[in-house]
């Protein structure tokens, strides 16, 4: 009975911790991560007018995408189509540097989509996003 | 034999609870990474004032030296 009891404690243990994993919140402190968000936070004052003029919008798929180069003049296409590619390549990184600090490259995707989401869902009204089909809209 | 059918019953008995450990892990946790999506979109886009992280914002006064406002007669 005794032995019953020890048993017992000791998948009490085990169990704790590993439901309280199941459940934590998903790691985004590692240095990788911390770099790609420095400097998106970075980037952002400078892509920030772009979102708001419509020349630049939220793609469905999680990154940013020159929606309409007319809005921006000449001399400066150059320059927002280096920072879109920028804001690409960081989010990217960040999409799969995420899932592999939680030691599950395959989630990425999964991570895209869920970013794709919320990068839409919080976006400031007169932002231009990509709905569903593909199509353009203004929140 | 009476210590095998302890083993069996723990064996069983565990079971399930390992079996529910593995299967929150392997699947997406779309809740909590939702969460972290917020928390990663606030910091970037600095949509939320963020509390004691973003000493930034909040350095400049204290730094700022106190005496200006004192010296009043």
């Amino acid at each position: 009975m005794q032995r019953l009891s020890r048993i017992w404690i000791f998948l009490l243990l085990l169990a704790g911790p590993l439901a309280a994993f199941g459940a934590a919140d998903l790691e985004i402190n590692t240095p990788a991560i911390n770099n790609i968000r420095s400097s998106m936070q970075a980037r952002h004052g400078q892509l920030a007018p772009h979102f708001a003029s419509g020349a630049v919008g939220l793609t469905r798929d999680g990154m940013v995408a020159v929606r309409d180069a007319n809005l921006v003049p000449l001399a400066n296409r150059q320059a927002v189509n280096a920072l879109v590619s920028a804001e690409n390549q960081d989010r990217a990184g960040l999409y799969r540097e995420i899932a592999r600090a939680n030691g599950h490259p395959e989630w990425e995707a999964d991570i895209r989509a869920t970013f794709a989401q919320r990068w839409i869902e919080r976006a400031q009204p007169g932002w231009w996003y990509q709905a569903p089909t593909g199509a353009w809209a203004r929140k | 034999m009476n210590r095998i059918r302890i083993y069996l019953v723990a064996a069983v008995a565990a079971a399930p609870l390992l079996a529910g450990c593995v299967t929150i892990n392997i699947y997406f946790p779309a809740a909590a990474a939702e969460k972290a999506a917020d928390r990663i979109i606030d910091e970037v886009w600095q949509t939320q004032k963020q509390e004691g992280k973003s000493d930034a914002s909040a350095r400049p006064k204290s730094e700022g030296q106190p005496s200006p406002a004192a010296p009043t007669k």
